[in-house]
């Protein structure tokens, strides 16, 4: 193959009616790597997925798939993908072994060969025992992890997670990590997730912060977090006004707020914190440093937390709007 | 074209393994039929007596019940694919290398399949209401059962092409197909019946298909063919004439079906 890219999105759009649900995103994804749209309910990313894995097709741009076109070579993409949907497409009324084996020779796989893969894959997911069991039966981890399974049963150059672990619990959503990216080390594809977890985006190499359809950040996490320039200070204030005026006159700060309280970002906070104490005439409840987080990151660059645009109405209902049109 | 035959083996074969898992399906769709036979049959056999030369009612009633049971089972393939898209296997189905057409085709072999399944234990019941199986018969019995399934299939697919719930669809089958399904010649002959119901009757596809089947069974009964068979424009329609009708139907609902699912998003 020519193009060593296994992802590559150029102008990439759709729209629903009126709607732009993906304006013009541009991006590429390199053979192997782990590259993570980040972003709020309804900003765009399962769009964006359904567009690379041939489920929609784009209304502007262009993108391949393993050097295969999403519209005019739909069946070479659909051969060099994997994938785990934000809900389970598992057929619960058959057993586990019953779904891969569906999966086995939906793909073409000989049968020799996918009786060995299953067993193994079964294995890695600690499904082994349950390979007989209806899939009815098993928890909402045993599926994910029976999907990641089925996913990687073709060997796919590319794996498409969409928010893999939502409604999961902490410990489960750890331990499918930890099966997901021993599977990588194994079988060395690549992995393009969409998340709203700031943790699960601290995985990748690469991250896109997406917001309204529009990618406005794409870097890897360090070189994100270093864009703000040190470390965060958070300053709560018993009236968050003058405070945030005396911090723009005394430290040309301009400082975001969030819930009442303040923060800025800063280099060498450690130093900076006992001056800003000593000097700051507004009372203040508590103060905190930290190093950034991608979720500084985004209040960054999009201006307001991802949970507050979940939170806002107009932004779930178009959610749902568009969950609706592309008829899941 | 492997990637629509690769879809057609790996779906039917699918609607198989769940038929055979589903014990409950398996048992209800067994239980009407037999219901309607022995209900109808014993209630009604001596009251109506008898339907032509050597044809009594239960007779009468019993190839037309087979040929519901097939065309139920066929539509409900229809009820698969929203079931499917309810329950999110239709995008596993939808993001792998198969053809749309072949996954189309796919959904009705496997319903074609299990409709031959049935029949076939219908068949079983055939001594109890005094119906002589022949091999013959069952020979001519399982293509034309295999054909009217296709067809009817196709009707179940178009409809599940564009539902989005399981309950828009059970309505559209109480609204459409049950009333299809009764006006078609199964409980009663559509010649002796008013003329505006003759005329519904004689629109509906499916009266061509009953009558093919009730035409097998009832081959070797003299003079039973003018007493129930179907004139259309002064001309009894023989299994030969049913097959057309009911191949260019199936065809064209296939078609549209097929149509219509590969231009969904």
């Amino acid at each position: 193959m020519l193009n060593p890219n296994v992802i590559e999105a150029d102008s990439l759009s759709r729209r629903f009616d009126s709607f732009v649900a993906v304006d013009s995103v541009s991006f590429s994804v390199s053979e192997g790597e782990v590259f993570a749209f980040l972003g709020p309910n309804g900003a765009g990313k399962t769009t964006t997925i359904n567009m690379l894995c041939t489920l929609l097709r784009p209304t502007g741009g262009t993108a391949t798939v393993n050097g295969y076109d999403v519209v005019r070579q739909r069946s070479g993409v659909r051969r060099s993908i994997g994938l785990v949907f934000q809900d389970p497409t598992l057929d619960e009324h058959l057993t586990a072994e019953q779904n891969l084996r569906f999966h086995a020779y939906a793909y073409r796989i000989p049968r020799h060969l996918a009786e060995k893969r299953i067993g193994d894959l079964l294995e890695l997911v600690e499904l082994s025992d349950r390979r007989r069991s209806s899939v009815r039966t098993f928890s909402g981890g045993m599926k994910r992890r029976l999907e990641i399974a089925r996913g990687l049963l073709h060997n796919p150059r590319v794996m498409f997670l969409d928010e893999p672990t939502l409604g999961l619990d902490p410990q489960t959503r750890r331990h499918i990590w930890e099966h997901i990216l021993q599977l990588r080390e194994r079988h060395g594809f690549a992995i393009f997730l969409t998340t709203h977890y700031m943790d699960e985006a601290e995985v990748a190499g690469r991250v896109a912060i997406m917001d309204n359809g529009h990618i406005i950040a794409l870097d890897t996490p360090e070189r994100l977090k270093d864009q703000l320039g040190g470390d965060v200070i958070t300053v709560e204030a018993q009236d968050v006004d003058a405070t945030k005026a005396e911090l723009l006159r005394r430290f040309e700060v301009v400082p975001l707020e969030e819930d009442g309280h303040l923060s800025f970002s800063m280099p060498h906070g450690n130093r900076f914190l006992p001056r800003l104490l000593r000097t700051l005439e507004s009372r203040v409840i508590s103060v905190g440093l930290r190093r950034p987080t991608l979720e500084d990151v985004f209040l960054h660059v999009t201006g307001h937390a991802i949970r507050d645009r979940e939170a806002d109405p107009v932004s779930q209902a178009r959610a749902h709007v568009i969950q609706h049109r592309r008829g899941r | 074209m492997s990637e629509i035959v690769v879809a057609i083996y790996v779906v039917a074969y699918r609607e198989l393994l769940r038929f055979v898992r589903e014990r409950s399906r398996l048992i209800s769709s067994f239980a009407m039929p037999l219901l309607f036979l022995i209900v109808f049959g014993a209630g009604f056999t001596r009251t109506i007596g008898v339907m032509a030369p050597g044809v009594d009612f239960v007779q009468f009633m019993y190839p037309g019940i087979i040929a519901m049971t097939v065309l139920m089972n066929s539509v409900m393939s229809g009820l698969s694919v929203v079931w499917d898209r309810e329950f999110g296997f239709l995008k596993e189905i939808l993001v792998a290398p198969l053809a749309r057409s072949g996954i189309v085709l796919g959904k009705a072999t496997g319903a074609a399949v299990i409709s031959v399944i049935q029949a076939g234990v219908m068949l079983l019941l055939a001594p109890l209401v005094d119906v002589a199986i022949t091999p013959l018969l069952v020979l001519k019995l399982v293509p034309l059962l295999i054909l009217i399934s296709f067809s009817l299939s196709g009707l179940g697919l178009l409809i599940a092409s564009r539902m989005r719930s399981l309950q828009g669809f059970q309505l559209v089958v109480q609204l459409l197909v049950f009333p299809l399904i009764f006006l078609s010649g199964v409980f009663f002959p559509v010649n002796n019946v008013p003329a505006w119901l003759e005329l519904i009757s004689k629109l509906n596809p499916l009266t061509y298909a009953v009558d093919a089947v009730r035409q097998l069974f009832l081959a070797g009964q003299q003079g039973a063919l003018e007493a129930i068979g179907i004139t259309l424009f002064g001309h009894t329609m023989t299994v030969f004439h049913d097959v057309l009708v009911i191949a260019g139907f199936g065809l064209l609902l296939m078609l549209l079906a097929t149509w219509s699912f590969t231009r969904q998003e």
